[in-house]
């Protein structure tokens, strides 16, 4: 590293206040960040903490930040108590859990004035700062009473520090305990094991660490009825109760675990009373050949999807343009991660927006769905198969590493009240009604045609499905005109699925000058950042939060009552920015503003506020 | 040569009816007009044409409803042919190299459908060899044929990755690659029928196609069909005269539906009788000594020794008409998964609520 430790303190020394004073209580209120070696036990650690807090009725969000690695690189785990709900990322850190060699000086000469630092005693950061409250802690000494073990000493040290901080932030016990119970299930060794561990470390906190830092948890009643799950399996669970028949899939971080929750819940949930299986899930070669199953499932009647991540999603681009073309229906789950390439495997991005919307040669469009919490994973998880069986078209589902792979706080999802909808299918007796059928024709002036399902036992029923140019009875043409029509109908349907997108959720008096668009997990911090903005620089915002493309109507009318609208995004260029510019008449699109981040971090309130407030030069 | 009938190749034009056959109807009341398809696109006496006919053919006589079937391709020749016959099915013309997974999807779909998918060497062992592999791996019931020519037709005659070494284009260029065999590949990998025949030779493709019909499993069938606009001359080894001279038949293919009597004893002394899943039974009248069509090893032996001395076997390398397929590891039920009603695919609201508690 170029930066000695001396530049640091000098330049740390500038902002931040003079050694730490007695300051009043900060409650429920504050960020945690555990810096630990993958694959070192610290994810139950981390859970057990979260829990623990949420148990308390204290709203709370987790963020894992991990390398790509089995075991060994250095990962940060960052758990924020908001008595006021926020659940973005907050970008100061207020507690440091050190456990780290690697890590731990550049992690304790990073933080802000004033935070606490609790770190395994060998590391010997104590002495780095005096402008911070740090405990040290042998964690090796207090596990070894516990086991001879070595290898689970070592995970042990991580359950210890759970309970240094239960101690030192008055985190009630009896919820640490229940949390490792909820954590080790059917494991009463492991469970055991571990609860001493904790108390082991509440124990020594209690003889050894008199409190000297602010930071305290009170019980409170935000969270009661509240669930904590991960994006993923909420969208899992969305496929499931969608109805999802076939899917397909190809292992790739962050989406793998997407499927791999979905495999457990089918089998808990969708075999039926004679045993045998409702849905078939494939692991497939690649993500070509993940998506070209599920098209011929689709086109074969099932509800079928597929899960992937940036470079899955380019390579779905051929299959994706046939889609779009033979119009077939084909759900895809984009839990985006960070490019370009292979980028940043493990970390959270909204960078696929633009490449997806058109993904594939030729004069391509998809529709794109964007969940912003865990409760829309999961109802958007349902409503995309009807969307795409309604329009005969690809539905991507966008989603993103944070809100796929972090535990959020939600309210119980609601059961799908409205039956599945399948959408235009003819069967043989309306075959026998009819006489016969033309696959890409308009009648009902919705651009949608009717199709039949291969199987179905009439002469009439079949068609040919084709990428190559057809006409209205899917027969091969080369004709101008039919090639020119029948464009002009697939543009009017996805022109159509504006009016059939999830709406966008608007927020604001409507009488505010600024307006603020965003979608996705980018949503948590601009409900924050509008707070601040508000309260800190006097600027009040209007706010819309697009969850569905093409966008609907609302949108553009949005930007119509703000003179200036800054679009939020985690991506470099401003590629919701820019997929709006498309879309908007031409007098409108100079309102647009990008805000954008792209660091792989999940993007925090305070960057948002600070560059809107400059910006508005405030 | 011995023992087998070459026929001439086939006419241009569309297929025509099986001779014979135009008045009559099959087990399930259906004419053979019923299993025909558009005019054909393809060169005048390109041999896909040939194989398009004895697959209607080889369909109308099993009487395999039209409406069961689903026909997948790829890009190229061959996989235009579909549209050549059976229109009374669904079809789906995919993308270079990625038929196997449409299909698959498919079939997982609705196991009921009949499998058919026409690919071609190009669109199988280049572009295509990942998904092909796959596909035979998994044993899934279908019947894959390649129609195998050595070089891309509407690219104007490229070499493909079955080419011959020493296999001269009409350019003069000359292929230095070694060849693909997509048959031993499909032996190794898990294909549970797998043979070679040529375009030109009726009665043998005929019977390979119905027993591969009665197959429940990967049948792949890779049928040499000489291309005549790029690769039917002099110095080519996948001209209708190569295939005349070199053709190495491993024994005569006869085959028995299950719906017929059988009315001809064998002699298993020169005769291995096999069985099929559906109860027909295909038998190969051995041509050579004790060759084991149950027998992977044999059959990859014998294709080696068959490279090795320039011969172009033909005939059906391997079966194994009891394998579990893909379908049987999934355990799906007898009603498609396409059409399941709401409340097989849709838990309840109790279902939900329980999951929701494990979160609280």
């Amino acid at each position: 590293m170029a930066t000695t430790e001396a530049d640091v303190r000098k330049e740390l020394a500038g902002k931040m206040e003079p050694r730490a004073e007695p300051r009043k209580p900060v409650v429920n209120d504050f960020s945690i960040q555990v810096a630990t070696a993958n694959g070192s036990g610290s994810q139950s650690s981390n859970t057990v903490l979260l829990r623990a807090l949420f148990q308390m009725g204290v709203p709370v969000s987790g963020k894992n930040l991990f390398p790509s690695n089995i075991a060994g690189l250095p990962t940060w785990y960052t758990i924020r108590a908001s008595k006021d709900g926020y659940l973005a990322r907050k970008k100061e850190i207020d507690v440091l859990v050190a456990m780290n060699p690697e890590t731990a000086r550049e992690d304790v000469m990073g933080l802000p004035a004033g935070s606490a630092v609790v770190f395994d005693e060998p590391l010997g950061v104590g002495a780095l700062r005096d402008d911070l409250v740090c405990y040290a802690v042998p964690f090796e000494k207090l596990v070894s009473p516990i086991t001879s073990d070595a290898k689970l000493r070592r995970l042990l040290k991580n359950m210890a520090y759970v309970g240094v901080l239960a101690r030192l932030l008055d985190i009630d016990m009896a919820e640490v305990e229940g949390a490792i119970g909820k954590q080790f299930p059917g494991k009463a060794k492991a469970a055991g094991l571990n609860l001493a561990a904790a108390r082991a470390g509440f124990d020594h906190a209690a003889k050894a660490l008199p409190k000297r830092d602010p930071f305290a948890v009170r019980r409170m009643d935000a969270t009661a009825g509240k669930i904590i799950i991960d994006g993923n399996s909420a969208a899992a669970l969305g496929a499931m109760f969608g109805g999802a028949t076939v899917v397909t899939w190809y292992p790739i971080t962050p989406s793998s675990s997407l499927v791999e929750s979905l495999i457990g819940y089918m089998k808990r949930h969708r075999v039926g009373p004679d045993g045998k299986a409702t849905f078939a899930i494939v692991q497939a070669e690649d993500e070509l050949a993940a998506i070209g199953m599920v098209i011929g499932a689709g086109w074969a009647g099932a509800r079928a999807m597929t899960a992937t991540s940036g470079p899955g999603i380019s390579l779905m681009a051929e299959f994706a343009g046939l889609a779009y073309f033979a119009e077939v229906p084909a759900v895809v789950w984009n839990v985006q991660r960070v490019g370009p390439s292979t980028g940043l495997p493990t970390r959270t991005a909204q960078g696929d927006v633009l490449s997806t919307a058109t993904l594939s040669h030729g004069d391509t469009r998809h529709v794109l769905l964007f969940p912003s919490s865990v409760a829309e994973c999961f109802s958007m998880g349902v409503e995309a198969f009807d969307l795409a069986e309604e329009l005969q078209t690809p539905v991507f589902v966008m989603s993103d590493l944070d809100l796929g792979m972090n535990n959020w706080m939600s309210e119980p999802f609601a059961y799908p009240e409205a039956p599945i909808r399948r959408g235009k299918v003819l069967s043989r007796e309306d075959l026998d009604r009819l006489g016969g059928f033309a696959r890409y024709a308009d009648v009902d002036g919705d651009g949608v045609g009717w199709r039949t399902l291969p199987g179905t036992d009439h002469p009439a029923a079949a068609y040919f499905t084709r990428g190559t140019g057809h006409d209205e009875q899917a027969v091969y043409s080369e004709r101008a005109d039919v090639f020119e029509r029948n464009m002009a109908r697939l543009a009017r349907k996805l022109d159509g699925a504006r009016a059939r997108v999830p709406r966008p959720e608007v927020q604001g008096s409507g009488t505010a000058e600024v307006g603020i668009v965003a979608y996705g997990t980018t949503h948590w911090a601009v409900v924050e950042s509008r707070d601040q903005l508000s309260r800190e620089h006097g600027i009040e915002t209007g706010y819309l939060r697009v969850r569905g493309y093409p966008f609907p109507a609302e949108v553009q009318e949005f930007v119509k009552r703000h003179e200036r609208v800054y679009v939020v995004e985690q991506n470099r260029d401003g590629q919701m920015a820019q997929l709006l510019k498309l879309d908007l008449a031409e007098p409108l699109v100079a309102r647009l503003r990008s805000v954008c981040h792209i660091h792989g971090l999940p993007v925090d309130a305070r960057s948002i506020t600070d560059e809107i407030a400059e910006r508005e030069d405030r | 040569m011995a023992g087998t009938t070459t026929t001439p190749p086939a006419a241009p034009g569309a297929p025509s009816a099986p001779s014979g056959a135009v008045s009559k109807t099959n087990r399930i009341g259906l004419a053979v007009l019923d299993y025909k398809g558009l005019k054909t696109t393809l060169c005048a006496g390109c041999g896909h044409n040939a194989i398009s006919e004895r697959i209607l053919d080889a369909m109308f006589e099993m009487g395999v409803p039209p409406e069961r079937v689903a026909k997948f391709s790829g890009i190229g020749c061959s996989s235009k042919s579909p549209a050549y016959f059976m229109s009374r099915s669904h079809s789906f013309n995919a993308v270079h190299g990625r038929m196997p997974s449409v299909a698959t999807g498919a079939i997982l779909a609705n196991h009921g459908l009949v499998a058919l998918g026409v690919s071609g060497d190009g669109d199988t062992a280049s572009i295509g060899i990942g998904q092909f592999v796959h596909l035979m791996r998994r044993n899934l019931p279908m019947l894959y044929v390649i129609e195998d020519n050595g070089v891309y037709g509407l690219t104007k005659g490229q070499f493909s990755a079955t080419a011959d070494v020493g296999s001269k284009l009409k350019t003069g260029v000359v292929n230095e690659l070694p060849p693909i065999d997509t048959c031993a590949l499909a032996v190794q990998l898990g294909a549970t029928f797998v043979g070679r025949s040529f375009s030109g030779d009726k009665k043998q493709l005929s019977a390979m196609l119905k027993a591969a019909i009665a197959h429940r499993g990967t049948a792949m069938l890779d049928v040499i069909s000489p291309c005549v606009t790029f690769n039917d001359h002099e110095g080519s080894t996948k001209s209708y005269g190569y295939m005349k001279d070199h053709d190495e038949p491993l024994h005569e293919v006869s085959f028995i539906p299950a719906f017929e009597e059988i009315a001809v004893e064998y002699d298993p002394g020169t005769t291995v009788d096999v069985r099929m899943h559906d109860g027909s039974h295909m038998r190969l009248r051995k041509l050579e000594e004790s060759y084991d069509p149950t027998d992977k090893v044999e059959a990859l032996h014998r294709l080696a020794g068959a490279h090795a001395k320039g011969e172009m076997l033909t005939g059906v390398f391997y079966v194994n008409p009891t394998a579990p397929t893909f379908l049987d590891l999934l355990d799906l039920g007898e009603r498609p998964l396409a059409t399941l009603p709401e409340e097989a695919v849709r838990p309840s609201r109790e279902v939900l609520r329980r999951i929701m508690d494990e979160h609280l």
